[in-house]
C-alpha cells in the first residue's frame, strides 16, 4: 500500500514537482539566510577567532563585546601575571586612530598593539613580509583590503573630466603612512578575518600603538593570557577576576558575549528571522496548496479505497508518506542549493552552513509537511466512501 | 458459518438462521434519507429485497429512484436509516466502523460507472490493490492481478496504464480488480453506461461467465434496457420503493463465454 501512496503521487508529475518546488524552495531559503545570519554573527567576533593564542581575555567589567573599548592602567597586566596558573599574559591595544592618506585624506583604522617580543594576537596570515618585521623603526603591517581598499593611493584625476585615470595604486611594503600624525612604514601585508568593521586593520607593536595613540591616562584595552598546562581555563579565569576584580572570559566566552550583543542590540537576527519565517510561509502555502489540490483530483481514487476496505488509519500513513517523500526530496534540493553558497566565490558574502542549521532546516519541513498535508488529511479522514458511486 | 479469512473472528456472529444459507443479500424495510439544505430528501422508503448466492440481480428504475443509494447501503458504505440489512447473514449496522471496513474488504467487490482505477498504477497493479488492502505482500498481489487480469482477456496488457486502454478494457480491469479478492458479494453501478452497445455486451459476458459463482451474488444496477437480458432477476425500483421482481423477457442467460 505505500508503494502504492508514492506511485500515485509520482503519477502526477506536475503537481509532484510543484509540492516539491515549495518544499525546496522553503529549505533553500532557511538554510540560505541562517547560514548568512551565522556568517555575519561570525564576522562580529573575527578578531577573536584571529587571535587564536590567547586562552582568556581580561578587560574592564563593563566592557560589553570585542569593539566596546574600555582601557585598563598598565599595572593590570602585571597583576593577570601575578595570577597562579597564568603561563603568561601579555598586553593588547585596540583603537580607532586617523589615517592620513597621500592625497591628504584622512582614514579610520582599526589599530592592534601586540606585545613587542612575543608579538602574541597578530594576524593570523602574512601575505607579504613577516611579522616579525614590526620590530623595525615605525613598523605597520596592514590588511590586503585596506590595503588596496581605503587605503590605496588614488588614481589621478584627469583634470578635464574630474574622472579618475586607472585604478589606485595598493598600499605596498616600503610604502609610507602617517598614522595619528606618527610617521609609519608599511613592513608587511596580512589577511584578517573580516569584521563587522569596514575599517582597515593596522597592526604594530604595543608599544608602537600607545605613541600613535592620544595621550590618555589609560591605554591598556585587554590583557590576554593562557593558562599553565593542564590548568582549567575556566577556573583560572575565575580566579583571575577573583584577584584582579577586573573581568576575564575565556575566548569562548568572549566571543558568545560579543555575538549575543550584537543580536541583541541590532536588528539582525529579526530580519534574518523575517526572512526565515517568510520563506517558511511561502513553502508551506506552496507546497500545502499544492498536495490539497492533489488530494482533490485524487478524491474519487480515496473514495474508492476506502469502499474497497481501506481504513482511515491507513489512508493516513499513505498522506503522511507522501509528504514524507516529497519532504525529503524538496530538503534535499533545498539545502544543497543552499550550500552551493559556500563554494561561489563572493567575497562579500558572509555564509557559514552549520550541521544545526541543516537540523534547524530539517525540523522547519517536517512542520511544513505536516502542515501543508493537514488538511489533505482531514479531508480524506472526513471523506464519504458512498462517493464513488456518484457520476 | 465461516467468511473468508480472519474478519470472521473479530466480527459478531450472523443474525441470520441457517434456514438463510443460501440467501446472500437480505434488505427489510430499509429507509435512507439526506438532509439537504433545505429538507430531507428521502431516497430509501422501505425498501424489501432478497438476493440468492449464485444469482445476477439487476436493479432498475427511473434516476433518483434510490438505486444507488440502495446499493450502496448493501455494499455497507452507506449507513441505513432504519430497517434491516444483512449481507451474508453479517449485518453493517451491527459492526464498528473497522469491522465494516475489513469486512468489505474481505467480502465486497466493487464496479464503477467511471471504472475508478488508480491512473498511476498498470493494470496489474491496480487489479492487485484489494488484496494489498487485506495485506498480501506487493509481489504476491501482482501474480495475482497478472492471472485475473488473463481471465478477464487482458493477459496482454498486463503493464499498460489505465489512460492507454480503451473504456472497455479499463471496465475489464476493474471486473479482475473486484474480483481479484474472491468476494462474495459484487456490485456494480452502471457498468455498462459509458461503454458503447457491444462493449456492454462483453462486460456483460464476463460477468456473468467469471464473476458469478454458487457461493456469490452480483447486483447490477443499470437503466440499460440492452443488458437486461443478462439479469437472473430484475429489481423494479421506484421513488425508494421496489416495485416487482421480474424475470427478463429474453433471457441471454448463457451466453457464449467472451
Ligand atoms: N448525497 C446526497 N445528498 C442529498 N440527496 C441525495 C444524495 N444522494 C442522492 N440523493 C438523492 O436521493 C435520491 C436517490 O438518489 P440515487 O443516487 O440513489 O438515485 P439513482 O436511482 O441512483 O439515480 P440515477 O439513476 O440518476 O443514478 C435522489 O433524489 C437524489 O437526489
Ligand atoms: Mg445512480
Amino acid at each position: 500500500m505505500n508503494a502504492l501512496a508514492l506511485r500515485m503521487l509520482l503519477g502526477d508529475r506536475a503537481k509532484f514537482l510543484g509540492i516539491v518546488f515549495g518544499i525546496g524552495f522553503a529549505a533553500f531559503l532557511i538554510t540560505q539566510q541562517v547560514s548568512i545570519f551565522v556568517g555575519l554573527m561570525a564576522r562580529t567576533f573575527g578578531f577573536l577567532t584571529d587571535a587564536s593564542l590567547p586562552q582568556v581575555w581580561v578587560m574592564d567589567p563593563k566592557v560589553q563585546f570585542i569593539d566596546d573599548l574600555k582601557p585598563l592602567q598598565d599595572t593590570q597586566l602585571y597583576r593577570v601575571r601575578g595570577v597562579e596558573g597564568v603561563a603568561w599574559a601579555m598586553p593588547l591595544y585596540k583603537g580607532l586612530l586617523r589615517a592620513r592618506l597621500a592625497n591628504g585624506a584622512f582614514q579610520t583604522c582599526n589599530v592592534i598593539g601586540i606585545d613587542d617580543s612575543t608579538l602574541i594576537g597578530g594576524p593570523p596570515e602574512m601575505l607579504h613580509g613577516r611579522i616579525e618585521d614590526l620590530r623595525r623603526a615605525d613598523g605597520v603591517v596592514v590588511d590586503d583590503v585596506g590595503a588596496s581598499g581605503k587605503l590605496a593611493r588614488p588614481a589621478p584625476v584627469d583634470p578635464s573630466t574630474g574622472k579618475p585615470i586607472g585604478k589606485p595604486t595598493p598600499l605596498r611594503v616600503g610604502d609610507f603612512l602617517e598614522l595619528n600624525d606618527h610617521r609609519a612604514v608599511v613592513v608587511g601585508i596580512c589577511r584578517v578575518s573580516r569584521t563587522f568593521q569596514s575599517q582597515p586593520v593596522v597592526y604594530t607593536t604595543y608599544t608602537r600603538a600607545v605613541t600613535f595613540a592620544p595621550r590618555e591616562r589609560k591605554l591598556l584595552s585587554f590583557v590576554v593570557a593562557s593558562v599553565s598546562p593542564g590548568r582549567d581555563v575556566e577556573s583560572v579565569a575565575a580566579r583571575i577576576r577573583a584577584q584582579t576584580g577586573l573581568a576575564a572570559y575565556t575566548s569562548g566566552e568572549f566571543k558568545r558575549m560579543t555575538v549575543l550583543y550584537f543580536m541583541r542590540y541590532t536588528g539582525i537576527p529579526l530580519n534574518f528571522g523575517i526572512a526565515v519565517v517568510l520563506g517558511f510561509l511561502v513553502g508551506t502555502a506552496i507546497a500545502g496548496q499544492t498536495f490539497y489540490n492533489f488530494t482533490l483530483d485524487n478524491l474519487r481514487q480515496f473514495g474508492a479505497l476506502k469502499a474497497m476496505g481501506t481504513g482511515n488509519l491507513r489512508l493516513l500513513r499513505m498522506i503522511l508518506l507522501q509528504a514524507l517523500l516529497v519532504g525529503f526530496i524538496g530538503y534535499g534540493l533545498g539545502v544543497g542549493s543552499a550550500s552551493l553558497f559556500a563554494f561561489v566565490p563572493l567575497g562579500e558574502l558572509a555564509f557559514m552552513l552549520l550541521p544545526q542549521t541543516l537540523a534547524i532546516t530539517g525540523a522547519a519541513i517536517v512542520l511544513i509537511c505536516l502542515a501543508a498535508s493537514l488538511l489533505s488529511i482531514q479531508k480524506v479522514m472526513r471523506l464519504e466512501p458512498a462517493i464513488v458511486f456518484k457520476g | 458459518m465461516s467468511l473468508r479469512g480472519s474478519a470472521s473472528a473479530t466480527l459478531p456472529p450472523p443474525a441470520a438462521q441457517p434456514a438463510d444459507a443460501g440467501v446472500a443479500v437480505h434488505c427489510k424495510g430499509v429507509v435512507k434519507g439526506y438532509n439537504t439544505a433545505s429538507t430531507r430528501v428521502m431516497a430509501l422508503r422501505g425498501v424489501d429485497l432478497q438476493i440468492r448466492a449464485g444469482e445476477l440481480m439487476m436493479l432498475v428504475g427511473p434516476s433518483g429512484c434510490g438505486k444507488t443509494t440502495l446499493i450502496s447501503v448493501i455494499a455497507g458504505i452507506l449507513d441505513r436509516d432504519e430497517g434491516e440489512c444483512s449481507v451474508f447473514g453479517h449485518d453493517f449496522a451491527a459492526m464498528s466502523s473497522g469491522q465494516r471496513t475489513r469486512f468489505r474488504g474481505e467480502n465486497v467487490g466493487f464496479v464503477f460507472q467511471a471504472f475508478n482505477l488508480l491512473p498511476a498504477l498498470t493494470a496489474a497493479q491496480n487489479v492487485a490493490v484489494p488484496l494489498l488492502i487485506n495485506g498480501l505482500p506487493q509481489r504476491e498481489a501482482i501474480k495475482a492481478g497478472r492471472e485475473m487480469l488473463a481471465r478477464v482477456g487482458l493477459g496482454d496488457r498486463t503493464d499498460s496504464l489505465p489512460r492507454e486502454l480503451s473504456g472497455g478494457q479499463q471496465q475489464r480491469v476493474a471486473i479482475a480488480r473486484a474480483l481479484v479478492h474472491k468476494p462474495r458479494l459484487i456490485v456494480c453501478d452502471e457498468p455498462t453506461s459509458a461503454l458503447d452497445h457491444d462493449t456492454g455486451h462483453v462486460i456483460m459476458r464476463l460477468l456473468k461467465s467469471v464473476a458469478l459463482d454458487k457461493d456469490r451474488a452480483l447486483v447490477i444496477v443499470t437503466h440499460d434496457a440492452r443488458i437486461f437480458g443478462f439479469a437472473d432477476r430484475i429489481a423494479l425500483m421506484d421513488d425508494g420503493h421496489i416495485t416487482g421482481i421480474s424475470r427478463p423477457e429474453t433471457p441471454t442467460a448463457t451466453p457464449a463465454a467472451n
